[in-house]
């Protein structure tokens, strides 16, 4: 069995002080573009793009003024569409928040990055927890990220009440989304000429939701998309996540620190759901030189690197190794944060994937057109179709 | 003396009876691949900009979803982003809803979408009137029409606050002295209305050109007076000469009062288009073409849409019937509502008593826009009429066909247009400004 590599891809690196080495154009398209062709030369399933709904910050909450740092993204579900057509077999999967958002409007933005892909669309489903990001939309108070910490047991955000709504929300907005993907029957469109009738509007169906944080109607105004589900993704540190991410999601990521703990996380999610794919974030530096461009990038930044995720320093023999102890904890596959870019990627791409290879670990060519046939999945029957 | 310049951009004909699906060169409305070709060809054809529309509800008639019409579309800034990557000049205009989404996240996404084109994104701000299309949105409900228009010009004025945060220079990213950011480059935002309050920051730098082009397609009183306010372009029904001419002269003379010059609004209406080898030709194909948007069962519904009524049992191909409309409710959703149904089917009517039309007959006569009829030179001869008459700026071409339907135009017409000294050779600029002649 191989294992499923995918990479993270934001700004210039997960290091902050990354962008320094390789000063990387990170608002132009064609930097996007040699990244995500980079990736598919290496054959991974696919790449995540990062977003929020404001700027990045060092603080929990609010914006600090530090002008050392990237700061500004963009919508990741653009970006992810705009890097389509150069493109051919390689997973796109853009960040879209649950929190603000109109879930009609990301259910269609994905279903047509799944159109303009063909199939090769996913989505991250994310909450917004932070009240600068809520001041950005005026609609609704959240307390300050920082008073949640502070409470009582705090530290672990999502046992919050507040949290625990919004990924509450985000569950009925990852279902509103399913519902439309499936609202189209695949043989909707009839186009018979005998009867004047382009649509067969008995396979159109009306979703109907209501739920706690708003409803929807339907059925959505863009057709099936090609994997009639494109595949839904979260990432999950703690019980309230790998509910949501169970409930909802088709790949989780988690954060172990060591295989032990690997190996409890997937007992944890497996204990909630047989289905879905677990996969393992990690951040990465590879090269002889790993650790000391670390540090080095941790002088710069005036700080020691710190990060949800584990991180790792070390040869690409090194990472497969790691991975492959993982693996047999039961983690499916990998979503890999370049320290920096284009540099990390271009190891993973390339050193890394052919180590794995050589171990019997990873694909030799992709072996599928979509998304969902490279992860194994298959493609879903809409719900509201007839067996006949 | 020079004259005066047309412009012309490209409507992908997207979900209504414009678009004659049964003809067997109609391919799908929904494959990347039909929107690659339009777009393609609308650059070949130096086009300044290519223009989807959006449907945020599948439109209803007697409480179903219509099905007789191409239906089914993309997110609109989604397709334009990917047609960022395989085009390079043209402009790429989405109309996207200020009555259902928020500014802060379109904004971020329009700003996106300038910064992946290079500076070709254009937004054209519609706004929505009624709670039918609300029940697919967290904000639901609606706003009445004068509203409407107010939260769509503090959207805008907020969109712009949020566009102009960043200084210009505001990404120094110079690895020697560690500055990504200048000391100040990004603003605070504080923004407190009626409709909105914001506070925070923005996510991206400025675009290329600042702030993606406005487009505003919409004719009452408050539309005009929000274009000459507010917009670049006007995407307006006057095609027609003398109520271009009109349409024209009113919007232009509003914009001085908002300290505007003429030349700043570029009007230019949707209009059709057939084209012959002899005027005999054209006029067979345009006949034609309206007979294929206006089957049998499509005259009834529009038939239905005004009467308010079901009218399934009378024949299309036979006379009006004497029957009054129904004017309690109507039984059309997800169209542009008919504001007086009860003068729209007197005039029907006599219309039809009249010229002594059939249904069929009448609807499709009423339900014609502007269409340049003619040979490739009669076509070009009226488009440059039009424009140095001052009934517009230069037209939308709304194709009835995709793939395509813009092939004869660009490989014809254009031609004709750039002989004549009124259309581009190629392009001079590289952002959607600079083909407008905005700067």
């Amino acid at each position: 069995m191989t294992l499923h590599l995918a990479v993270a891809l934001d700004a210039a690196g997960w290091h902050p002080a990354a962008w320094r080495e390789s000063s990387p154009a990170v608002f132009s398209a064609g930097y996007w573009a040699a990244l995500v062709a980079e990736a598919e030369r290496g054959l991974l399933d696919f790449v995540t793009i990062e977003d929020a709904l404001g700027p990045q910050s060092t603080l929990p909450d609010g914006f600090d003024d530090r002008t050392d740092q990237v700061r500004g993204r963009f919508d990741a579900v653009l970006l992810a569409a705009r890097l389509a057509p150069p493109t051919t077999r390689i997973g796109l999967v853009p960040t879209a928040t649950t929190t603000h958002t109109e879930p009609f409007h990301v259910a269609i933005g994905i279903a047509t990055l799944d159109h303009v892909s063909g199939g090769r669309a996913g989505w991250r489903a994310q909450v917004s927890p932070r009240a600068a990001e809520a001041r950005h939309f005026g609609r609704r108070e959240f307390p300050p990220v920082d008073q949640i910490l502070n409470r009582p047991g705090g530290v672990d955000l999502s046992t919050d009440p507040h949290v625990r709504d919004l990924f509450a929300e985000a569950a009925d907005a990852v279902e509103v989304a399913r519902r439309l993907w499936d609202s189209w029957e695949d043989d909707a469109e009839i186009r018979d000429v005998a009867t004047g009738r382009f649509i067969d509007r008995d396979k159109l169906h009306y979703i109907d939701f209501a739920g706690r944080f708003f409803s929807v109607k339907g059925p959505s105004i863009t057709p099936r998309p090609p994997q009639g589900q494109p595949v839904v993704t979260a990432l999950a540190h703690a019980r309230p996540p790998y509910e949501f991410a169970a409930g909802g999601a088709d790949v989780v990521y988690v954060t172990p620190h060591s295989a032990e703990q690997a190996r409890a996380i997937v007992e944890e999610v497996r204990g909630l759901s047989g289905d879905v794919k677990i996969f393992a974030d990690l951040l990465v530096f590879l090269g002889e030189d790993a650790a000391r461009r670390k540090a080095r990038l941790d002088e710069r930044d005036g700080a020691e690197l710190v990060s949800d995720a584990a991180i790792f320093t070390g040869t690409a023999g090194e990472l497969a190794d790691v991975l492959l102890e993982w693996r047999r904890a039961g983690i499916q596959g990998f979503r890999l944060r370049p320290g920096a870019l284009p540099y990390d990627l271009t190891q993973i791409a390339r050193g890394l994937t052919a180590e794995l290879r050589g171990r019997g670990a990873f694909r030799h060519a992709y072996e599928a057109a979509t998304l969902r046939g490279l992860l194994g999945l298959p493609r879903p029957v809409s719900r509201y179709a007839e067996v006949s | 003396m020079t004259r005066k310049q047309v412009h012309l951009a490209a409507h992908f004909p997207g979900v209504n009876n414009t678009t004659v699906w049964a003809d067997p060169r109609s391919g799908s409305q929904i494959d990347f691949a039909s929107f690659v070709d339009l777009a393609r060809t609308a650059e070949r054809g130096k086009f300044d900009f290519f223009f989807l529309a959006e449907g945020l509800r599948l439109r209803e008639l007697k409480g179903r979803i219509h099905d007789l019409d191409v239906v089914g579309r993309p997110e609109a800034l989604t397709v334009l982003s990917a047609l960022a990557a395989v085009t390079d000049r043209l402009g790429l205009a989405g109309t996207v809803n200020a009555t259902f989404n928020e500014p802060y996240e379109l904004a971020r996404r329009l700003s996106t979408l300038d910064h992946l084109s290079e500076g070709r994104a254009a937004w054209n701000v519609v706004t929505t009137s009624d709670a039918f299309t609300g029940e697919n949105f967290r904000r639901g409900g609606f706003l009445d029409r004068a509203d409407r228009y107010k939260r769509a010009a503090e959207f805008l004025r907020l969109a712009r606050e949020l566009w102009d945060s960043w200084q210009p220079d505001a990404i120094a990213a110079d690895p020697e002295t560690g500055t990504f950011v200048r000391p100040g480059g990004i603003g605070t935002v504080e923004h407190s209305g009626e409709h909105f309050t914001v506070q925070g920051r923005f996510t991206l730098p400025h675009s290329p050109q600042g702030r993606p082009v406005i487009i505003q397609a919409g004719d009452s009183g408050e539309g005009r007076e929000f274009a000459a306010a507010h917009a670049d372009v006007i995407f307006t029904p006057h095609g027609r000469l003398e109520d271009g001419q009109r349409f024209y002269a009113d919007v232009k003379r509003r914009l001085a009062k908002y300290g505007r010059e003429p030349h700043q609004l570029k009007i230019m209406p949707g209009v059709t288009f057939a084209l012959g080898d002899t005027e005999e030709e054209a006029a067979e194909n345009a006949a034609h073409i309206r007979r294929q948007q206006v089957g049998p069962l499509t005259a009834i519904a529009f038939l239905e849409q005004v009467w308010g009524r079901d009218m399934s049992a009378y024949d299309p191909e036979g006379p009006l019937p004497d029957v009054e409309p129904d004017l309690s409710e109507g039984v059309s959703q997800g169209r542009v509502p008919i504001k007086d149904r009860a003068a729209m089917a007197a005039k029907w009517r006599a219309l039809a008593e009249e010229k002594g039309l059939t249904i069929r007959e009448l609807v499709i006569e009423v339900t014609g826009r502007q269409t340049f009829i003619g040979t490739s030179e009669a076509v070009a001869r009226l488009i440059d009429e039009h424009v140095q008459a001052d009934a517009a700026d230069g037209f939308i071409l709304v194709p009835h066909l995709t793939p395509g339907g813009l092939d004869e135009f660009a490989d014809r017409v254009v031609p004709l247009l750039q002989e004549r000294g009124v259309f581009r050779a190629d392009y001079t600029g590289t952002t959607l400004r600079d083909h407008l002649e905005l700067a």
